[in-house]
């Protein structure tokens, strides 16, 4: 078992208050323990936990490049392993870094079945370059490059299924969790470091400046992505479902209303056909995991 | 008749693209460029035909463009140096498959992530020779938001003219300062020349271009980056058609490259001359302007909007230079180019970290000369 008291993600770094991935950073490592070595991507993580004197880190830590973060951790798995050490290697990376431009490298990796763990940070867009689209968007969010107006409603095209896309590499553990439910991430965390072989780890992570709502809000807005059916809470062991957080739904909106992201969906006139294809999402998630109680 | 505006570089580039009738944008966001893209995510749909596509990364983004261009539409890309890094194959492929198409890089500090948010001229090289094989291409520099419209214009005109990639090679002080602009209501406009009836897609003509054949044009246009016949259909292994081609792709642009500077002059009688692109011009001009209030005109400069295909002839224009003082954002690179072509001593004012020159450093380089 982890020694849950250990922090090895410090306080003082550069992060806005009330971010989420700086939570998930925190919780993944008391997941890891002190015996890890971590890879992270460009992203926000990078740059705000690791420049001097607000270095966060207390683990060994390889900054890559945006796309390559697994590619990375898969030579220093493999080159440990030869050496006959075993320390977690894992990656943390955000969803632009996991959705889109590392999509290749992940797929290498998993595909060879080097035993590192790959987490992904998923706040729904390139918020460190301002807010920008990527394949973890949700639909009908509103972001620089898929910006809401009279033409668009936002984000044209629903979050891409990345958990199922790695599980069909045959990885023996895929899991999502959130940051609003603290315990759930170390003990994923801490299950997919012991488990042999490629696993990922998708952290729902709310983004206060990206999404538009509160930082003292990170928590609520996370529970209540949960809550609607929106983000799905579950573990897939060899390519089934083991286990999904039943809950007792409510509809969307209540989610949808609390982000500036999706504001253009209640001003200026509420948008019903728009609200009720986002309805629809909840309720296939629903069905999909059996999460309704 | 123009109006009047106050935009950043990267919005003004943008514009600028729009003007040019760009009706494609495929790209990745990454700092400092990413305005061009935002502001294009907003402007192009609202135009007919615009699209704008968000790829997974800069390699996806480029090629996009690519294919983009081949349905006949002017396209355009975006990027700084790590995303300028991963687009250098597809660069070669377009250069070989002569697709026209404009790539905006605004150069941030290098070598790899560097300093995304720091003006840098480090990329003038791999512009030019970062795809393998031998080949030349166009690049532009603005100094201005004025010149990131117009030049911007130039490049779309200069890449369906030439039917090869253009770069407009800015930098993040250029991209990310505002300035009050002119736009003015209708831009040059010079389009790809079309391949005639009954000739091969890429037979050249005696300006050693070929007609362009969009796909569905009625031309039978195979297109490869293999070494290539004017059909289009690879021929690999002969060693006269591989030269032949590779030697017209570079000579198209190289030797017109008297045709294609783009330059300002001023004082040509001077003996210590500055010879400048992009932001350190602005340096130079505010150094020119100090010593000629102060009455001193022994101080020339040769400010160059195109560095590629570099224009060497210019150099002869200063009869009396005593030398070539040469500031650039990097260590070096364009001055090692114009030492090549000329007698006159050459020195290297470089400064990398993400400062531009001040007017005092320049001047104290001047001075050792006077």
């Amino acid at each position: 078992m982890a020694d849950k008291s250990l922090e090895l993600f410090d306080a003082g770094h550069r992060a806005c208050g009330g971010c989420g991935p700086a939570l998930a950073a925190r919780l993944i490592l008391k997941g890891c323990g002190p015996h890890t070595i971590v890879t992270v991507s460009t992203g926000c993580m990078e740059v705000f936990s690791t420049p001097y004197p607000e270095t966060a880190w207390k683990v060994p830590l390889i900054h890559s490049l945006f796309e390559n973060a697994s590619a990375v951790a898969s030579g220093i798995e493999a080159s440990l392993k030869k050496q006959g050490r075993n320390e977690h290697v894992i990656c943390i990376c955000g969803d632009g870094a996991t959705f889109d431009i590392g999509m290749l490298c992940i797929s290498g990796a998993f595909e060879r079945g080097h035993n590192i763990t790959y987490i992904c940070y998923d706040n729904e867009a390139y918020m460190n370059t301002g807010i920008q689209r990527s394949g973890a968007t949700p639909y009908d969010a509103s972001t620089t490059t898929s910006p809401a107006g009279r033409q668009s409603f936002g984000n044209s095209r629903p979050k891409k299924d990345l958990p199922s896309i790695l599980a069909a590499h045959g990885a023996p553990y895929v899991a999502t969790c959130s940051v609003a439910y603290p315990n759930d991430i170390i003990k994923k965390v801490e299950r997919a470091v012991n488990t042999e072989g490629p696993c990922y780890i998708q952290v729902h992570a709310p983004c206060c400046t990206g999404w538009g709502f509160d930082g003292k809000k990170t928590m609520a807005v996370g529970k209540l992505a949960i809550e609607t059916g929106l983000w799905v809470n579950f573990e897939l062991v060899n390519g089934s479902v083991e286990k999904a957080k039943k809950i007792k739904r409510r509809p969307v909106e209540d989610y949808l209303q609390e982000q500036k992201r999706f504001r253009h969906l209640f001003k200026p006139n509420r948008n019903d056909a728009e609200i009720a294809k986002i309805q629809a999402i909840a309720d296939v998630n629903a069905l999909k995991y059996g999460i309704d109680i | 008749m123009s109006r009047t505006e106050f935009f950043q570089g990267n919005i003004a580039c943008a514009e600028g693209a729009l003007a040019a009738g760009c009706r494609f944008f495929g790209g990745y966001p990454i700092t400092p460029s990413t305005e061009v893209a935002e502001h294009l995510a907003l402007k192009l749909p609202k135009v007919k035909g615009g699209c704008f596509i968000q790829m997974e990364d800069e390699i996806a983004g480029i090629a996009a463009v690519i294919g983009a261009s081949w349905t006949g539409v002017r396209a355009m890309t975006a990027t700084s140096g790590p995303g300028f890094s991963l687009m250098m194959e597809n660069i070669g492929y377009a250069i070989m498959t002569e697709t026209p198409c404009v790539i905006v890089n605004i150069q941030r500090g290098g070598p790899s992530t560097g300093q995304p948010t720091m003006a840098a001229q480090g990329d003038m090289m791999q512009c030019r020779f970062g795809s393998h094989g031998d080949s030349s291409i166009i690049a532009l520099c603005p100094a201005s938001v004025q010149e990131c419209f117009e030049l911007t214009v130039k490049a779309f005109n200069l890449a369906d003219q030439f039917r090869t990639p253009v770069f407009l090679m800015a930098d993040e002080a250029i991209g990310h300062m505002r300035e009050r602009i002119s736009i003015p209501d209708s831009v040059p406009y010079t389009g790809r020349k079309p391949a005639e009836k009954d000739t091969l897609p890429f037979k050249p003509d005696e300006d050693l271009i070929p007609g362009f054949a969009p796909f569905g044009s009625g031309h039978h246009v195979p297109v490869t980056g293999l070494t290539h016949d004017w059909r289009g259909y690879p021929a690999t292994t002969n060693p006269d058609l591989h030269a032949e081609l590779v030697s017209r792709l570079y000579h198209k642009i190289e030797d017109k490259r008297n045709g294609i500077a783009d330059y300002e002059i001023e004082n040509r009688e001077a003996s210590v001359v500055f010879i400048c692109y992009g932001a350190p011009a602005r340096t130079v001009a505010q150094v020119l302007h100090d010593q000629k209030h102060d009455g001193k005109d022994d101080l020339g400069c040769l400010r160059l909007r195109i560095v590629w295909p570099f224009p060497e002839a210019l150099l002869e224009q200063f009869p009396h230079a005593s030398v070539f003082i040469v500031p650039e954002l990097n260590l070096g690179m364009i001055s090692r180019e114009i030492q090549r072509h000329t007698a006159v001593p050459v020195r290297s004012v470089s400064k990398i970290g993400g400062e531009l020159h001040t007017p005092r450093e320049l001047l104290q380089v001047a001075e050792e000369y006077r």
